[in-house]
């Protein structure tokens, strides 16, 4: 099956972690992230740029369009990249995200099949 | 040789109420449709109906109900080619269960533990967890089930629709976890069969025999795991703690429905047997030395269960049980119990002293309010100890323990109108 997994980083997960960790944890990551995608687990995915680039695009039904400043849901918790799973079933992507080295929020949401 | 109507039904939903679980695990291990599974189950017990009747109550029926489910199954299925894979593990699994092979082996007990770890799953709300553990293993029927937990029968029903779509389409297997995961996730289970069991055991609200009822289903499900899992000792810890609280049940209800607490029950209502037995279970889980919450716990009602009086209870013994519970759990409410021990064997004060910090992390539970009101009591501060009770009785709508409260507040009114003596 095919997950999302949706990386949100928070303030209190990052708060007290040093510039030299922070270096430290970004070296961690890249080695995850690449021993998933040799496998196969991990089949796509980005680092997004800081919330403050972010801009949201409202449309409504009778074509209306609004555009604003800043990501669609305001939270303590900020997308901060995504990847595309591909495993046997939630437990097995459970047990990915649990490994994620940084002290971050995954949601883990089945995508839906073209088939 | 035909049977009579109503034996046939009582044995059926006798029968239905042990094999359920497993009829419906082993369609859903080979299927992988919940609601498929549950249909053929339906179809199984319709047809039985109608044979036992005529034909009489098969010699093992739950083999019977099993052969005629995946029966039910083939005939549904043959045409649909996608499963074509499935029905041919059905026909297979039904021809071996003519030749006479046991349901009873360890594949039948699998599939169970399966379901179990399914229904009690991280990613589906308590609610749901709940719902699908008893409905699936426990075979309760969905009304049963509404007025267990005094909730409306769609709710559940919604709730029960909602937890297999997501087992579904979120893709959550249908296995025993790995021994990496199995600490957490079997702790997830036993929470969910210790909420079933309280649910019964604690709410004093709907029809007390029900009530019990619940209970003792949640004792069922976990002496069921038990037996799946027979080396695990908090399984074993939290059957026993299950079994001892049970033992005690004919003494914690007055004749008016009102909830009598331990210092005040009749002892000699307490089922020595099974008090003992359940002491002899939780010496087994001891002796694999692997210390846990609920093993804790069931020790320490197993020291009130055993003491001959509220007086004469090893509360030395009680305290150094709340100690080590409290390593494994730092939560104020144990700090709170084992200060109620600390009463018993120093005295309310010092009590006393171990509770008061407690206000600010308990300050909205209300058997905080009322165990400072009988310390405070016990200090001979009425005037304060009548406040705190009067605190816990705005925080709680338990009638049981509202009766208590009010009592004790209007015991404190006359003592104080008849004056000092």
């Amino acid at each position: 099956m095919k997950y999302m997994m949706l990386i949100a980083g928070s303030e209190e997960g990052w708060a007290g972690v040093t510039p030299e960790e922070g270096k430290r944890l970004y070296d961690e990551v890249s080695r995850w992230w690449g021993e998933h995608a040799s496998a196969g687990r991990i089949i796509g995915g980005h680092q997004l740029q800081p919330v403050a680039t972010a801009t949201t695009v409202r449309r409504s039904l009778d074509g209306e369009t609004t555009v604003t400043d800043g990501p669609f849901v305001e939270g303590k918790e900020v997308i901060g990249g995504y990847g595309i799973l591909d495993v046997a079933d939630l437990d097995e992507a459970i047990a990915i995200a649990s490994t994620w080295p940084m002290p971050d929020v995954l949601e883990i949401r089945p995508v839906v099949d073209g088939d | 040789m035909a049977t009579d109507r109503s034996a046939v039904d009582d044995r059926l939903s006798a029968v239905l109420r042990d094999e359920r679980g497993r009829l419906i695990a082993a369609l859903v291990r080979i299927l992988g449709d919940w609601d498929v599974a549950e249909e053929l189950v339906q179809d199984a017990a319709v047809a039985a109906l109608e044979h036992w009747s005529t034909d009489g109550i098969p010699h093992n029926p739950g083999a019977w109900l099993m052969t005629a489910a995946r029966r039910k199954g083939v005939d549904r299925l043959r045409r649909q080619s996608r499963y074509r894979e499935r029905m041919v593990e059905l026909t297979r699994e039904a021809t071996e269960m003519d030749a006479g092979v046991a349901t009873d082996g360890p594949m039948g007990t699998d599939d169970r533990l399966r379901l179990l770890f399914t229904c009690c799953h991280p990613s589906l709300n308590r609610e749901a967890q709940i719902a699908l553990t008893l409905r699936t293993i426990g075979g309760l029927e969905t009304p049963a089930v509404a007025r267990a937990f005094l909730v409306p029968e769609a709710t559940v029903a919604q709730r029960l629709v909602r937890a297999k779509r997501k087992i579904r389409d979120a893709g959550i297997p249908y296995r025993i976890p790995e021994p990496a995961e199995l600490p957490s996730r079997l702790d997830e289970v036993l929470r969910v069969l210790y909420l079933i069991f309280n649910e019964g055991y604690l709410a004093s609200t709907g029809a007390a025999a029900e009530r019990r009822d619940l209970a003792r289903d949640a004792e069922w499900l976990t002496s069921l795991l038990l037996r799946l899992m027979p080396d695990e000792p908090e399984v074993i810890g939290l059957l026993a703690l299950m079994r001892l609280h049970l033992a005690r049940w004919e003494a914690r209800f007055a004749a008016d429905g009102s909830l009598v607490l331990i210092p005040d029950q009749d002892r000699t209502l307490w089922d020595r047997s099974a008090i003992d037995d359940a002491v002899e279970l939780l010496g087994r889980a001891r002796r694999i030395r692997r210390p846990g919450t609920f093993q804790l716990q069931a020790a320490i009602v197993a020291a009130h269960a055993v003491a001959p009086s509220w007086q004469a209870t090893d509360w030395d013994a009680i305290v150094t049980l709340y100690d080590e519970l409290h390593r494994i759990e730092p939560t104020p409410v144990v700090a709170l119990n084992r200060a109620l021990a600390l009463a018993e064997r120093d005295g309310p004060a010092a009590a006393l002293a171990e509770v008061e910090p407690l206000a600010d992390r308990l300050g909205s539970y209300h058997l905080f309010h009322a165990a400072r009101a009988e310390l405070l009591r016990r200090s001979g501060r009425g005037e304060d100890a009548r406040a705190a009770d009067e605190r816990a009785l705005e925080l709680t709508d338990n009638p049981a323990e509202r009766q208590l409260l009010e009592a004790r507040i209007r015991q404190a009114g006359s003592e104080r109108s008849a004056g000092p003596t």
